[in-house]
Order: structure tokens, then C-alpha cells, then sequence
């Protein structure tokens, strides 16, 4: 998401103003280490003092293994509703000129800086049995959302949809309109510049936001517990089965952290390549 | 793109926020913790500050004993942490700067015993099980016999958390299989999804069911079927003021904290 182009200047008046220095003075290099050190080292711990002799034997145990199927699948089809919802939301803040589209685009990122645990209170008191929208849910078709997989699904897509909005909004500001101008001109209607034109620009971002979107979900917690409570198998997602296990069976939740801190991981690496090639292509 | 940075900014600022407010809750916290110590036993009253972990149940009660205390000690100020008695004893054992455990459950004060961080728990309290259903009873719950229809949405505690553990008793004891929808970190949030009315019902604590007055009815457990559980409190070995954590443990056991607890359903050991 960080365009190196527009720093570059920046950077080069900074080699400038400290004569091209590469060794960093001991104020700056210490609070850094320390820094590092902090992120590292708790990261470190879980690493050596995971139970490798039959780490095998309690990851492929039923619990566990209901909990990462659950955490998967609920957050991919989340990341798939951000995507079908959250693009064309995209799209409508990057290339309108609506009224209050400011306040629109605040309330969008709400998300990002709001408790989950709020998150998880305010989808109740909408969509609860005895929610705003819930209770005709429940009344009219008999639908009830919490403690179901689809809650789990609500309170993810709640959560992490706004990663997704935002980069492929700024992607969309920052690509050249000239591409669908030209193609508006040599006739092309709105809807085939949309698919042919700016869906393929945008791809790199899409994919970026897209897996943003995804590991944000995959680590939700506090929406879910609040909104879709905790079963095994059904609403009891990799998080939660971790934060549980930290009670009775310290060793599984172990493993079950670094299970998510392999999936992490192996996100940062997908993405950095992909990153680079945003960063280069603007 | 210039807009687009300023609101990246803008949110980078708002984390930077939010993280120094985090930092300053932490240092705050640190600022109530057990190292702050002045015990100025000053004509026989306890001083200092205190920390106690307590079971999610004793909420109500251990709240209005500490004030007690705080009023009979005007020096001592009684900080609490309430959570699922299995949580709090893990605490403890990864080295949570307490003064006083009361659990909802010997298992979990035991753990604590056994890893050397308390000695000679004291049971001052027992406690059984009702179910609590919203007031209008929209499950038209009648007995734990409802609890195993699908239809019924019922929330339990996990399995490790005492009120989880008591259920599981109540459940074999009566010969039911009750298939919750939710299984809650502990018997508040139980009980906050029976108050809101998401669930039907839910296995708490008489004295949970009693704390929440007229949102939630109360439908008794035949007592053949009940159980109960036993509730230990200790004072924890890695106390920096073990004379007032001491005084609180007393405060609990005297016939008018004992009061308390009777008033609010506890059962007398």
C-alpha cells in the first residue's frame, strides 16, 4: 500500500541533510532493538515452548482440527461477501461525487479503530433475536443469527471488510481514469469499462485487500464471541479455541497459535511480492 | 492520491492514539497493583492496596464486602478482578500479581495449591445451579427435561469453568442430554444472553439468577438432581501485603460477610 515513489524525494533530502550515512547513532538503534526484541521475542516463546514431541497428536485431534475447518472456511466465504459488497462500495467513494460521501467513507473505516467487542454488541442489538432487523428475522421467517456459522461469518465480514474497501478505493483513486475515459469513448457502456477495464487495473490491489481482508478475519475474536458465542464445530473459530485451551490445555493452545502463526506468516510472504508490485507499478 | 495519504494519516494517528491511551491504562494499572504497598496497621486496621481474583459469581457479594472493608480500613482500597475461576487460576500460575484467589471450585483453587502459589484454602461459600430463563419464558421452559429439545436455544459455561463442570454433573445426575447452543466464558455471560434474551436458557448459579432480579425467571433444579459446588478462598503466596489480604480472607469468612452471601443465595458450608 506504501508507495515508494512518493517517498523517495523525502528520503533522498534526509541522505542529503546527514551526509549519506549509513551506520544509525545509538538514540535511534537502541529504542529500534528494543523494539524488535519486543515483537521477536514473545514470538520466540511460543516457539520454544511448544510441545513438538506430540504436536501431531493434538493438532490432528477433532477440536482442533473442527476449529481450523470452521476458521477456514467462514473466512473465506467473508472475505468473498467483502469482495461482491465491498468493491463496488469501493468504487462508489473513489469515482462519485455524492453528497456526505466524506462521512460515508468515515463511518466505512469505523471498523478499523472500533473494539471488536463492540462490533460484536452493536451486530447483536441489530441482528439478535430481539435485534432491530432480528427480530423480524425471527418473527417473519423464523431465521435466528447468533450462535450460528453464519454469525461467525457477519461478525468477520463486519470486521475486516473495511481492510479491503480501503486499499482497493485507494488503488482506484491513484489508477489513471484516463483507461476508461478511452474506453467510454470507443463506445464502451459503464458496466463493460467496469469489467474490462478497471477490474483489471485494480487486480493487484484487489488480491492485496483481498488477503488483508482474509487474515484480519481469521484472527477475529471478539466480535465473534460476543455475536456468535462459542460451540465446538459451529461457532468456535481457531482464536477462541485458543483462548480456551489456554485454560485447560496449555500445550494445545500453543500449537493452535503457532498453526496461526505459520498461516501469518506464509500471508506476509504472499503478500510482500504482490506489494512490491503495486508499489512499482504507480 | 493526496486526500487518500491524508487519511491514511489520519488513521495511522488515531492507532498512535489509541495506543498511547493503551500504554497509559497499562501504566495505570501497574500504577493499582500489589507493589504499591504502605500497610499502615495503625491501631489494628489494615492498609495498603490489595488485589482479589474472584470468581464471576461472587461479583455482587465480593463487591459489597470489599466496600466494607474499605470502610472499616480506610486505608486498605480493595481492587477486584472477576473472571471464570479456571481463567483466573491460570492467571495466577503464569504469575498474575494477586493478593487473594477465591475460586467456584476446589479443582481450580487445588491447581493453584499444587503449583505452590497458595496454602490452606478455606471453603466459605457453596453454591448450586438454577435455570435461568428471560422473563417471558419464550422457550416455555418447564424443567431440564426442555433443555435437550432442539428448539431451545440454551447456553451453558465451557467445560473447564466450574458452572460448566456443575452442569455436566446436573445433566448425568438427572439423566438428560442437553445440547446448548453456546458455550460462554463464564456464568455472567451466560447469563447476559439469557438477559438479552438470545438464548431460552441457561444453567447459572441461584445466585446469579437472584443477582439479576425481575430480567430473568428462575425455574429450580429438583434437588436430586442438583449439584453443588464448593467455594475456596486462599491468600496467594506472592502477596506484598499479606496482613490486609489476610484481613480481606477474614473479612469474608466473619459472620458479617457470611451474612452477605447467605442474603444473596450462597449456601453455608
Amino acid at each position: 500500500m506504501a508507495r515508494p515513489t512518493t517517498l523517495r524525494p523525502a528520503e533522498r533530502a534526509r541522505r542529503a541533510a546527514g551526509g549519506g550515512q549509513r551506520s544509525a547513532p545509538g538514540v535511534i538503534l537502541v529504542p529500534a532493538l528494543i523494539a524488535l526484541a519486543f515483537l521477536l521475542i514473545p514470538l520466540g516463546g511460543l516457539i520454544i515452548r511448544a510441545p513438538w514431541t506430540h504436536a501431531w497428536e493434538i493438532l490432528t485431534r477433532d477440536d482442533a482440527l473442527d476449529a481450523l475447518r470452521l476458521s477456514l472456511w467462514t473466512t473465506t466465504l467473508a472475505t468473498g461477501i467483502s469482495i461482491v459488497l465491498g468493491v463496488p462500495l469501493a468504487w462508489l467513494l473513489a469515482r462519485t461525487d455524492l453528497p456526505g460521501l466524506r462521512w460515508v467513507r468515515a463511518l466505512v473505516t469505523l471498523p478499523l479503530v472500533l473494539p471488536p467487542v463492540v462490533g460484536g454488541v452493536a451486530l447483536l442489538l441489530a441482528f439478535g433475536r430481539n435485534g432491530l432487523l432480528g427480530r423480524y428475522l425471527d418473527q417473519w421467517f423464523g431465521i435466528t443469527l447468533p450462535f450460528t456459522p453464519a454469525a461467525v461469518i457477519m461478525a468477520q465480514t463486519f470486521v475486516a471488510m473495511p481492510f479491503l474497501i480501503i486499499t482497493v478505493e485507494g488503488a482506484l483513486r491513484s489508477a489513471d481514469a484516463g483507461y476508461e475515459e478511452a474506453a467510454a469513448t470507443l463506445g464502451a457502456g459503464r458496466l463493460t469499462v467496469f469489467r474490462r477495464v478497471t477490474l483489471p487495473l485494480l487486480a493487484p490491489s484487489l488480491i492485496a485487500g483481498a488477503v488483508l481482508c482474509w487474515a484480519r478475519a481469521l484472527g477475529e475474536f471478539g466480535a465473534t464471541i460476543t455475536f456468535a458465542g462459542s460451540f465446538p464445530g459451529r461457532t468456535q473459530t481457531m482464536p477462541i479455541s485458543v483462548y480456551y485451551a489456554l485454560e485447560s490445555d496449555p500445550d494445545a493452545a500453543i500449537l493452535l497459535s503457532l498453526v496461526m502463526l505459520l498461516v501469518s506468516v506464509l500471508v506476509l510472504v504472499g503478500l510482500r511480492d504482490r506489494w512490491l508490485r503495486v508499489g512499482a507499478s504507480s | 492520491m493526496n486526500s487518500q495519504s491524508d487519511k491514511r494519516v489520519s488513521v495511522r494517528t488515531a492507532r498512535a492514539a489509541a495506543g498511547a491511551a493503551l500504554l497509559a491504562v497499562i501504566a495505570g494499572a501497574c500504577g493499582v497493583s500489589t507493589t504499591d504497598t504502605t500497610p499502615e496497621p495503625s491501631s489494628g486496621g489494615y492498609g495498603g492496596n490489595i488485589t482479589v481474583l474472584a470468581a464471576a459469581s461472587l461479583t455482587e457479594t465480593f463487591t459489597q464486602i470489599g466496600k466494607t472493608f474499605e470502610a472499616d480500613n480506610p486505608n486498605a482500597k480493595v481492587t477486584f478482578s472477576f473472571a471464570a475461576s479456571s481463567a483466573l487460576a491460570e492467571q495466577i500460575d503464569s504469575g498474575a500479581p494477586a493478593d487473594v484467589f477465591a475460586s467456584a471450585s476446589t479443582k481450580n483453587m487445588d491447581t493453584v495449591v499444587q503449583a505452590g502459589h497458595a496454602a490452606d484454602p478455606t471453603v466459605f461459600a457453596t453454591n448450586v445451579l438454577t435455570i435461568a430463563v428471560p422473563a417471558a419464558n419464550p422457550g416455555k421452559v418447564t424443567g431440564l427435561d426442555s433443555l435437550t429439545s432442539r428448539n431451545v436455544k440454551t447456553a451453558l459455561c465451557q467445560p473447564q469453568v466450574p458452572c460448566g463442570v456443575v452442569a455436566a454433573e446436573v445433566a448425568t445426575n438427572a439423566k438428560v442430554d442437553i445440547t446448548p447452543v453456546t458455550l460462554e466464558p463464564d456464568v455472567k455471560s451466560v447469563l447476559s444472553k439469557v438477559t438479552l434474551g438470545e438464548v431460552d436458557a441457561g444453567l447459572v448459579y441461584v445466585t446469579d439468577a437472584r443477582a439479576a432480579g425481575d430480567k430473568v425467571r428462575e425455574i429450580a433444579i429438583p434437588a436430586k438432581f442438583n449439584a453443588s459446588t464448593d467455594y475456596p478462598i486462599a491468600t496467594l503466596k506472592d502477596s506484598q501485603n499479606t496482613d490486609t489480604a489476610q484481613g480481606f480472607v477474614d473479612a469474608v469468612l466473619s459472620d458479617e460477610g457470611q451474612k452477605v452471601l447467605t442474603e444473596a443465595g450462597f449456601g453455608t458450608p
